[in-house]
C-alpha cells in the first residue's frame, strides 16, 4: 500500500514536471505549433536595421501579421536584408506598401510596421517591399541637430 | 631552510596527488553504479522509492521558494524599471531571470542542501554501520542496489524542480506584478512571449539543470561512500556535500552561461 502511495506521488511529480515544461513552452515562450507553410516570406532592405532582430513583431495598424524570419547584409549594395514571414492569411497587403522600422515606447523593442499602399496587386512569396523606411537613430539625430545639420 | 622548502613542496604535491586520486575514485564510483542496467523488476521499485524522498519531498521547499524570488523579482524590478516608464517589461524581466539564471541555480543550491546532504548522511551511516559490507558478503552489489537508484533519483528530478521553480516563480511575479503593482497582464505575457525563445531559454534553462543535477547527486553519494565511517566523519562528508555542491554549480553556472549566451 504505502508502494502505492509513493508510485501515484512520484507519478504526479513527474507529472506536473511535463506541465511545467508545456506552460514554459506554450504560455511563457509563445511557442505555436503551427505546421509550416503557413507563412509567405518578403524582403526588405534597409540603410540601417537598427535593433532588429530573428522573431521581432511586424505589424500593420498595430495587429501582429508577421515575423522577422532572418536580418542579413546584402554584400553588393551593403544594406540590411530583412527577411519576414506574413501569415498566409492576410494575402492582400498592396505590393507598392511600405516597410517602415519603429520602436515601440521610448526604449522598447523594435519593430517593422507595413504601411499599406495603394495597388491593386498583393505581396506575395519571395516579393521584396520597394519603399522603407530605416531605423530612426536617436543620436544620429542629435548629432545632426548638435552639428547644425538638421535642416538639410 | 631548503629542508623546509622541500617539505612545502612535498606537501603540495600530497595534496595533488589526493585531489587526483579522489577524483579518479569518484570516476570509477560513477562508471560502477551506472555501467550495469539492472532488471525493470527489481530496479524499478527503488528508483520510484529514491524518487519519492529526493524529488517529491523537495517540492515544497522549491515551490514556496520559487513563489517568493518571483515575488522579490517583480517588486525590485518593478521599482527600478518604473523609472524608466518601462514597467511593462516586468514579465520580459522576470521570466528570462528565472529561466536562465535563477531557475536552475537556486533549486540545485535548495537541492543540495534538502536533499543532497540527507544523501550522503544516509549512505554514510550505512558505511559507518557496514550495511554496506554486509550487502557485498551477501553477493549485493551496494553500487547498483544503493547508489545508483539515487543517481538516478537526483538526475531525474532536478530538471523537473527546475522547471516547476520557473512556473510557480513566473507565476508569484504576475501575483505581485499584475494584481498587485497594476501592470497590465497583456503587456505582462506579451513582452515575455516576444522576448523569450524556447530553444535559447527554455531548453538551455533545461540542460542547465540537468547538468546540476548530476553534479549535485554524484558529488552526495560520493561523499556518503568515501565518507570516514565514524559520527564525525559522516558529519564533515555532508558538510563537504553542501559546499562542493554549492561551489560546482555556481562555478558551472558561469561555464555553461559564457558558452551559452557568452557570444551576442
Amino acid at each position: 500500500m504505502a508502494q502505492r502511495t509513493t508510485e501515484i506521488m512520484v507519478g504526479l511529480f513527474i507529472l506536473a514536471g511535463g506541465a511545467a515544461l508545456l506552460v514554459l513552452a506554450l504560455q511563457v515562450s509563445g511557442l505555436t505549433f503551427k505546421p509550416g507553410g503557413e507563412t509567405y516570406a518578403v524582403s526588405a532592405y534597409f540603410n540601417d536595421a537598427g535593433g532588429l532582430a530573428p522573431r521581432s513583431r511586424v505589424s500593420m495598424a498595430g495587429v501582429t501579421v508577421g515575423r522577422i524570419r532572418e536580418v542579413t547584409l546584402d554584400q553588393e549594395t551593403f544594406q540590411a536584408r530583412v527577411v519576414i514571414d506574413i501569415e498566409a492569411g492576410y494575402d492582400s497587403i498592396p505590393a507598392d506598401s511600405s516597410a517602415i522600422i519603429r520602436t515601440s515606447g521610448l526604449l522598447g523593442e523594435q519593430y517593422i510596421d507595413i504601411s499599406p499602399g495603394a495597388d491593386l496587386e498583393s505581396l506575395a512569396d519571395g516579393d521584396t517591399f520597394y519603399e522603407t523606411q530605416s531605423a530612426l537613430n536617436i543620436e544620429r539625430v542629435i548629432s545632426n541637430f548638435a552639428s547644425g545639420q538638421g535642416g538639410e | 631552510m631548503i629542508d623546509g622548502v622541500v617539505d612545502r613542496i612535498a606537501g603540495l604535491g600530497r595534496g595533488a596527488l589526493a585531489v587526483v586520486a579522489s577524483l579518479g575514485r569518484a570516476s570509477m564510483f560513477l562508471w560502477g553504479a551506472l555501467a550495469g542496467v539492472p532488471r525493470p523488476s527489481v530496479g524499478l521499485p527503488l528508483l520510484v522509492r529514491q524518487l519519492y524522498t529526493v524529488g517529491v519531498l523537495s517540492l515544497a521547499i522549491v515551490v514556496v521558494s520559487g513563489l517568493f524570488i518571483g515575488m522579490v523579482l517583480a517588486l525590485q524590478g518593478y521599482s527600478i524599471l518604473s523609472d524608466f516608464g518601462s514597467e511593462s517589461a516586468i514579465g520580459q524581466m522576470i521570466a528570462l531571470t528565472l529561466l536562465r539564471e535563477l531557475g536552475p541555480v537556486v533549486t540545485a543550491l535548495l537541492f543540495a542542501g534538502r536533499a543532497g546532504s540527507a544523501l550522503t548522511a544516509e549512505i554514510g551511516l550505512m558505511k559507518a554501520t557496514e550495511q554496506l559490507s554486509s550487502m557485498e558478503m551477501m553477493g549485493v552489489d551496494p553500487l547498483r542496489r544503493v547508489i545508483a537508484p539515487r543517481l538516478w533519483a537526483g538526475f531525474i528530478s532536478m530538471p523537473v524542480l527546475a522547471l516547476i521553480f520557473s512556473v510557480v516563480g513566473i507565476w508569484g511575479g504576475m501575483l505581485v506584478g499584475v494584481q498587485w503593482l497594476g501592470v497590465f497582464e497583456g503587456s505582462y505575457w506579451g513582452n515575455m512571449q516576444a522576448s523569450v525563445a524556447f530553444l535559447d531559454d527554455v531548453v538551455n534553462g533545461l540542460v542547465k539543470s540537468l547538468v546540476f543535477g548530476f553534479v549535485c547527486t554524484w558529488i552526495a553519494v560520493y561523499q556518503g561512500y568515501d565518507c570516514v565511517p565514524t559520527s564525525a566523519g559522516i558529519s564533515s562528508a555532508t558538510t563537504r556535500t553542501v559546499v562542493y555542491s554549492s561551489l560546482a554549480v555556481l562555478g558551472l553556472d558561469f561555464v555553461l552561461t559564457a558558452v551559452m549566451f557568452g557570444s551576442f
